[in-house]
């Protein structure tokens, strides 16, 4: 059985991490706390320097400055051969002179164990990762998932406290990539090792982790749960690195107790959105609606006043449309000249005289679907 | 003129093809057919495999020269000799040839090229000058017995020159550019992450360098101590100039029949057996060339 997730417990404790090549700062005063048995996703673009936080993690790296506490233990002064941790590469890196057995294997020799205790734990693992009729084969004999399988049995054969696994689902192709998000879920929950996944695939880090933080130029720019990233995101960056987003300038013309007013030039309406910043009048802040929040009609919203009054509605020409079987998204050139993006589910089949291109719809959104970002 | 595919690919397949034809088969036979001759004075030094007799060919083959081989013990003793040598020059040349190619692959990038440089750079001057500048500092009052002197190491000069040391220095010297360059060339292509895999598996680096980088570099150890190995074993120039009088090597021995006894049949019966010895050797190379081809597909 997995040991009980206890929420507050930091197993993983980094704080003030900093890491410079030369000129270059990498990760930039990094404090992130994880806990025991949680997937927590690091997501980022190229350069982000998650790949470099996580090489830190697993000793491949000297911080520049700060430490890395691994239940408890300060992990500065341990080599990575030392380190209850392993690592699951980009590349897999397997022995391409070993068999699939050997290279599992391999971890359990370095520890002195057995011969016959090696053989049972290979045989377990192989079978948790479904490989067990491939243990004689070489890498090279096997298909990219089956080598992800392998690659990630030899990182978990030695129940490591904590691992790291970089871009694990990068080189599968989609279908497959799917398949074994929910597979690397479920021998995660199985085994209860605590997971920290680096990606650069919003996706991946969705659906595979309990917690993300989204990092940008070496700084966490947001933690949270997933929902909280895309749903709450604090800053202009996070808003539009996950997910698509419309998002306008705009000033505050009006701070009610529960509700904000926003005057967008660029979207030629007023955005009423929920008060969860604090700003004041006249301060220049950000509105971002997220694409599926966003109704298209023909006919003008109910709660539209005259024109050129409106709120949380405005009207546009539809440029594009771009039908993805299960969503179709609708490029909306909105009167103001700017272009919206709106997505809407194909619910019907065959639905009846469905909005074309160059019609002229409204666009409208519930005084909730607006995030109000200040940075 | 339009040169199709096909055409093109002939003539790619053909030089070489001409080359080993001309340059190393032809030669073969004759040599091979010399080694069933016995050797009379005339032009040229050898009796003719076929003769005619009453109008019929009669083919007439000799054993004599590969008997006279295992007569005489000079041959024998010269054969295990020059492998000897050739064997432990291979070794020192790969204790050595190991660490200075890990050492280059493992440098910046920008500085291989420069050591590579360095590797290649005594090629520039002739290879019988330098085995003659080792005699200027191997003999008695040569470079190294005179620096020794003067320090008070030692008071009488060492006997260096005309040693097995001098041959193992002259050999070891002359061919550590063919053991080091297949090195590199293998050990350049390592991935550095299968190393941190190690690592991060919970090996040391010595242990790391063990299980991966040693089992991986296998086939550039092989083919750079046939590159030592082969050659080593016929040399002539460097045991003639720096080595023992007392016992000689094969190729020694091999010149000496050409040149001084003129006996063709016996020299070729030489060459033929070197070329067995080695042609084992030159079959595994190539047995572990292929199964490295198809383990890279």
């Amino acid at each position: 059985m997995p040991p009980a997730a206890d929420p507050d417990s930091a197993y993983v404790r980094i704080a003030n991490l900093t890491k410079r090549f030369g000129d270059f700062v990498a990760v930039d005063d990094v404090s992130l706390d994880i806990r025991r048995g949680e997937i927590f996703c690091l997501l980022g673009g190229s350069g982000s320097g998650k790949t470099t936080l996580l090489r830190m993690l697993a000793g491949f790296e000297l911080p520049s400055a700060g430490t890395i506490r691994i239940d408890g233990a300060d992990m500065s002064a341990i080599p990575p051969y030392e380190r209850p941790v392993n690592m699951m590469f980009q590349s897999y890196a397997l022995f391409p002179h070993m068999s699939v057995e050997k290279n599992v294997a391999f971890g359990l020799e370095q520890e002195g164990r057995g011969r016959e205790q090696i053989r049972h734990q290979v045989g377990e693992i192989l079978d948790i990762v479904k490989m067990g009729g491939f243990g004689a084969r070489k890498p090279h004999q096997l298909s990219g998932g089956q080598r992800q399988r392998v690659a990630l049995a030899r990182a978990l054969v030695k129940r490591p406290k904590l691992l790291l696994l970089d871009e694990p689902l990068a080189a599968l192709d989609k279908k497959l990539r799917e398949h074994t998000q929910f597979e690397l879920l479920n021998i995660q929950q199985r085994l209860g090792v605590t997971f920290i996944v680096v990606t650069h695939d919003q996706e991946e880090a969705m659906t595979l982790g309990t917690r993300l933080g989204v990092m940008n130029h070496g700084r966490i720019a947001q933690i949270g749960t997933p929902s909280d990233i895309y749903e709450s995101p604090a800053t202009r960056f996070v808003a539009d690195f996950i997910g698509s987003v419309n998002m306008f300038e705009g000033r505050v013309s009006d701070d009610g107790a529960d509700c904000l007013r926003i005057d967008c030039t660029e979207l030629g309406c007023t955005v009423r959105a929920e008060r969860t910043v604090s700003c004041t009048r006249g301060a220049i802040v950000w509105t971002a609606i997220r694409p599926e929040k966003i109704n298209i009609s023909r006919q003008p919203p109910a709660a539209a006043g005259q024109p050129g009054l409106t709120e949380n509605a405005v009207r546009g020409t539809v440029r594009e449309i771009a039908y993805m079987g299960d969503m179709s998204i609708y490029l909306v050139q909105i009167d103001s000249g700017s272009v919206m993006r709106v997505t809407l589910p194909n619910v019907m089949r065959g639905a009846e005289r469905p909005i074309a291109r160059q019609e002229s719809v409204w666009l409208s959104w519930h005084g909730s679907s607006p995030v109000v970002l200040t940075e | 003129m339009r040169l199709t595919t096909a055409s093109g690919r002939r003539l790619v397949a053909g030089i070489p093809i001409l080359w080993l034809l001309v340059l190393f088969l032809i030669p073969f036979i004759i040599v091979f057919r010399i080694s069933f001759s016995e050797v009379r004075l005339a032009i040229p030094p050898y009796t003719p495999l076929l003769t005619w007799r009453h109008g019929s060919p009669v083919l007439q083959l000799h054993w004599s020269a590969y008997q006279f081989l295992f007569t005489d013990p000079l041959y024998v003793s010269s054969y295990l000799y020059s492998l000897k040598v050739a064997a432990v020059s291979t070794l020192c040349c790969l204790g050595l040839g190991y660490p200075m190619a890990y050492a280059i692959a493992r440098s910046h990038a920008a500085m291989r090229p420069v050591l590579l440089m360095l590797i290649v750079l005594p090629f520039w001057t002739s290879f019988l000058l330098r085995v003659y500048a080792w005699i200027g500092l191997l003999k008695n009052n040569g470079v190294i017995n005179n620096v020794l002197m003067y320090l008070g190491v030692i008071h009488h000069p060492l006997a260096l020159l005309q040693t097995d040391f001098a041959v193992y220095i002259g050999i070891v010297y002359s061919y550590l550019p063919f053991m080091i360059l297949p090195l590199y060339a293998n050990l350049e292509k390592h991935d550095g992450t299968l190393l941190e895999a190690a690592a991060d598996l919970g090996a040391r680096p010595l242990r790391a360098f063990v299980r991966v980088t040693l089992p991986q570099s296998f086939a550039g150890i092989v083919a750079g101590s046939l590159l030592v190995f082969i050659p080593a074993v016929g040399e002539y120039v460097i045991p003639t100039l720096l080595g023992r009088t007392d016992q000689i090597m094969i190729g020694r021995v091999l010149s000496d029949e050409f040149f001084e006894n003129r006996d063709w049949p016996v020299a070729s019966a030489v060459a033929i057996v070197i070329l067995l010895l080695l042609v084992v050797p030159i079959m595994l190379f190539q047995r572990l060339e292929r199964r490295e081809l198809e383990a890279a597909k």
